[in-house]
């Protein structure tokens, strides 16, 4: 495989992308194969992979893997189809070289991800993690040109070593502690014996920063804007989930004390979920937005399994269940609207050179198809019926309430958090979407480079056809999905007939839903056929019979739209306004102007505040260092004077 | 079953004419009969349409499928011992997402208009339905809490089973349900229907620049989500009733003084100042929370000393 894909560099350009897209589609053939294998099995598949340093080393699949490699190859495969015309405007701008380090990488993300999923074994299993860390990091400087790109992917690249380092101190302290092999196997060996929380704790940091799980998201809205379109969709798709799949992983070895974690689960996804949507909505750079709402649904994700895992602890297999299988179809769901919207927000920011929404506007003229698209994808977030979001939160909603009656106190408690959790996080989903969709779509054209897009070519919709199949299928259709979802939940509970249990609610919601389709049509059809003979006018919107404004200014902006959000929520998004009021004896005003910011407080407190004191720190430490040999030679006298006097005093 | 939307559906075409009947009486006029409404839609349907410029495909769709989703919602509301068309374990979710969904269309449809008063209205609009869901979804949490069941014709028909401090519960839930229903037709105290400065409306803004067919699509809808709503509440109080006819003259009656309590309401209360809106909307939200703590000291959760 190491072969073929350096073969990238050799090829002629024009047939490098071919290439790319055959290597891809040979992987999602040959790692399909064996995840269908390993979900028709109920024992996991083992294949032997490589020798390393004398020992064999086995890719273990059981089903929570082979569902995370259909995802994986699900996205990616959406992905390179979507490249091709994205790609396209930079092929000129680029050398060869460079576009096979992309191709490359691409290559090598999507099987150091379908690693991640199968490897057991710590050492194995750090090196494909870092491999993942750094091909993405490659993928995410594809505009190594701009300064702003090189510094986000290097902050990106800090923070995952960060994590990574979490991680490996883990990973060792079970080895050490068990005395078995260092990786995941150890682990059975050192929960039952040991203290669980604090060593999951530390795993949950080092797979948090990947999730992006508030507070350690803070890469997220830097370098998803920052990546190549197709990448952010893929790394928001999928690769976020990686960090998903190691708390989960790390999840089937733990067998006490759930309790205490699931609840930890339940808080900090609660957190990450209404806090990361209400960093969505003060956002004007459209893909800063969509990375913030990926911190929303890992807070989605993050609920479902934490009530899942409270339920194991209580031993109620129906919330167990429900709360898994939500889990786990909303990794799926997301993994799909998420890549439509980075994928249409792609054709947005190709036809008009910009993120800035406050600059978009009455795209839905002039890129019709785009438009659908997103509007598809802005529905299917929001979790709104009939497509794919609604159904995960409904399986969460349902185990929710059915253990409402049946749990102690502190249960009923905690699932009325949850449940007002997904209440909240939905609403404000709809009002972040409602204005995204709004601001870019409708209304007039705000700029000049917005009047002038025009709607991109038909083959970059061969992607978004997949993916659309796929959310209205699941949305319609949800009772299909159940056999596969009961194989992944009965890893962690052996009793799935809870989600045999509601086949009719899912079958409810497809009678319901495709009378709602049925409806609409009809409807349509009638306010068709009535007002054909009706007489039909045009004219402007009314204006309260002010005709003289500015069609493009004279609308609802962004930030406006955000403004409810943007003071309730002020100590969180930090939004300040800066303007002068007008003076009282100022007659004729002069021209002012109005700004505003918003920044993450988590940003602030966590990140930026610290690494600046520290920059501060070493740049006093840095007084020593004067350049000039005389000091150095001090500085070394000055030394061996104090090993001397040291050694004297029998000190060393 | 058939006939549960078929008796919501009539109640809809005269419901906001009882309203306005209402408060013409209170402040001394006539009024208009009634029926006056459900003549103005028909006259709505028979008009043609004038559409902005700036609008697209979003605007023309979107009182479809806001119609149709409340045409939905209707489909699954339960009356007394006659279970709805559509009855399912989580239905009340279908039933609050459908109705977000309309929403969404409604409000993206306004922003399509490209006016700064319509966004300000589809913003306002955004806001205050996002404040209030948590309310809707607290109390059937507390009914479900109660009964261990999990859809609209189970939670109301075994409410009143389990103990007969449940009828604490109902008063409250009605209460709260009068409140958001309020809310979510855009009525008094959050929004003034009569309003007429456009600065301050908020669901009529909406629809400023609609007409013919879809402005009457519109009304009707709203017409039945009142009705919706006033069939849950009659769900609320209605004794267990197993004579049909009975039940019937309940539910009219029901509907009937929840109208005019309606009209009451908006005759006697003032419009809250913008700013206070969020606070006066969560203070709902809150007495859900006192209802479910509530249940959980009737079901034993919480042991009160003895």
């Amino acid at each position: 495989m190491l072969v073929v894909s350096i073969s990238l560099f050799l090829l002629p350009r024009r047939i490098q992308y071919p290439a790319t897209l055959l290597l891809i589609v040979s992987i999602i053939i040959f790692s399909g194969q064996v995840a269908l294998q390993a979900f028709s099995s109920t024992n996991p598949v083992h294949i032997s992979f490589i020798r390393l340093f004398g020992d064999e080393i086995f890719l273990v699949i059981d089903q929570i893997s082979a569902f995370f490699i259909l995802v994986i190859n699900l996205t990616m495969l959406t992905g390179i189809l979507y490249a091709k015309g994205y790609l396209k405007p930079y092929l000129p701008g680029k050398s060869k070289k460079a576009l096979a380090l992309h191709y490359f990488n691409f290559v090598w993300l999507h099987i150091s991800m379908l690693l991640v999923c199968m490897l057991r074994d710590g050492l194995s299993f750090l090196i494909v993690w870092e491999l993942m860390s750094f091909t993405s990091f490659f993928l995410v400087i594809f505009e190594s040109e701009k300064a702003s790109t090189i510094k986000y992917g290097i902050q990106y690249l800090i923070q995952m070593h960060i994590g990574f380092a979490f991680l490996l101190v883990a990973f060792l302290i079970s080895g050490m502690i068990t005395g078995e092999p260092v990786g995941f196997e150890s682990l059975e060996k050192y929960f039952s014996e040991q203290a669980v929380f604090p060593l999951f704790l530390l795993f949950f940091v080092g797979f948090g920063i990947k999730a992006g799980f508030i507070p350690f998201h803070t890469w997220l809205p830097h370098a998803h804007p920052a990546a190549p379109s197709h990448v952010s969709g893929i790394m928001s798709g999928v690769m976020i989930k990686m960090g998903i799949y190691g708390i989960i992983r790390v999840l089937t070895f733990i067998h006490t004390d759930l309790l205490a974690i699931g609840i930890f689960l339940l808080i900090i996804s609660f957190i990450s979920g209404v806090i990361g949507v209400i960093l969505a909505i003060v956002q004007h750079d459209i893909k800063k937005l969509l990375a913030y709402h990926s911190i929303e649904n890992i807070g989605i994700i993050g609920l479902g399994i934490g009530v899942g895992v409270i339920g194991m602890a209580t031993e109620n297999f129906t919330l167990a269940t429900l709360g898994l299988a939500g889990g786990f179809l909303h990794i799926l769901n997301h993994s799909l609207f998420k890549s439509l919207l980075f994928y249409t927000a792609g054709n947005i920011y190709r036809q008009t050179h910009t993120r800035n929404i406050e600059m978009l506007g009455g795209l839905i003229k002039k890129m019709p198809k785009t438009a659908f698209f997103f509007l598809l994808g802005s529905v299917a977030i929001s979790g709104l019926p009939p497509f794919n979001g609604f159904i995960s939160e409904f399986l969460i909603y349902l185990g929710m309430f059915k253990e409402l009656h049946t749990g102690d106190l502190m249960l009923s408690l905690l699932l009325l958090g949850g449940i007002v959790g997904l209440v909240l996080i939905g609403g404000l989903a709809i009002y972040c979407f409602t204005k995204v969709f709004s601001v870019v779509f409708l209304g007039n054209p705000r700029s000049n480079q917005t009047e002038k897009a025009k709607e991109v070519e038909g083959s970059m919709f061969i992607s978004k056809y997949i993916i659309g199949f796929f959310i209205v299928f699941i949305g319609l259709l949800p009772v299909l999905i159940l056999k596969p979802l009961a194989g992944v939940v009965s890893v962690f509970v052996t009793d799935v007939s809870a989600l045999t249990a509601i086949a009719p609610s899912l079958q409810g919601i497809t009678i319901s839903l495709s009378i709602f389709i049925l409806v609409i049509a009809a409807l349509w059809l009638v306010r068709k056929w009535v007002t054909k003979t009706k007489p039909i006018e045009t004219g402007p919107t009314w204006g309260c019979g002010y005709t003289g404004a500015n069609p493009a200014v004279h609308q609802y902006t962004a930030t406006s739209y955000a403004d409810y959000i943007g003071n309730l929520a002020k100590y969180i998004t930090g939004t300040r306004k800066h303007f002068k009021p007008i003076e009282k004896d100022e007659i004729f005003p002069a021209p002012r102007k109005f700004e505003t910011h918003s920044s993450d407080v988590f940003e602030d407190y966590l990140v930026s505040k610290p690494s600046g004191k520290l920059l501060k720190f070493l740049d006093r430490i840095a007084v020593f260092q004067t350049g000039n040999i005389q000091h150095y030679l001090l500085y070394a006298i000055v030394f061996m004077i104090l090993i001397l006097v040291l050694t004297i005093l029998n000190l060393v | 079953m058939v006939l549960n939307p078929v008796v919501i559906f009539l109640v809809s075409l005269v419901f906001p004419g009882v309203v306005a009947r209402t408060k013409a009486k209170i402040v001394g006029r006539k009024g208009a009969p009634v029926v006056q409404p459900f003549f103005d839609n028909i006259r709505l349907f028979q008009k043609g349409n004038v559409y902005s410029q700036t609008t697209s495909w979003i605007f023309q769709i979107a009182p479809v499928i806001y119609f149709s989703t409340i045409f939905m919602a209707m489909l699954f509301i339960p009356l007394g011992k006659q279970p709805a068309l559509l009855s399912f374990e989580g239905d009340f979710v279908v039933f609050a997402y459908l109705l977000a969904f309309g929403k969404f269309m409604m409000i993206a449809a306004a922003m399509d208009t490209g006016s700064g008063f319509e966004g300000m209205g589809a913003n306002r609009e955004a806001f205050y339905s996002l404040l209030v869901e948590p309310a809707f979804f607290i109390v059937i949490a507390s009914m479900a809490l109660l009964t261990n069941h999990t859809s609209f014709y189970n939670l109301f028909n075994n409410l009143h089973l389990e103990s007969e401090l449940s009828y604490l519960i109902a008063v409250l839930s009605v209460y709260i349900f009068l409140w958001i229903a309020m809310i979510e037709n855009s009525r008094l105290p959050v929004d003034d229907p009569k309003t007429h400065l456009e600065l301050t409306m908020v669901h009529e803004v909406m629809v400023l620049d609609y007409s013919g067919f879809d402005l009457a699509l519109i009304q009707l809808a709203n017409g039945i989500k009142f009705a919706i709503y006033g069939a849950l509440i009659f769900n609320f109080v209605l004794p267990m009733q197993d004579y049909f006819v009975a039940q019937l003259v309940i539910f009219f009656v029901v509907q009937l003084l929840f109208a005019i309590s309606v009209g009451a309401l908006e005759s006697f209360k003032a419009r809250n100042k913008m700013a206070k809106n969020p606070q006066w909307i969560l203070s709902l939200s809150a007495l859900a929370i006192l209802g479910f703590l509530s249940v959980l000291i009737i079901t034993g959760k919480i042991i009160l000393m003895d």
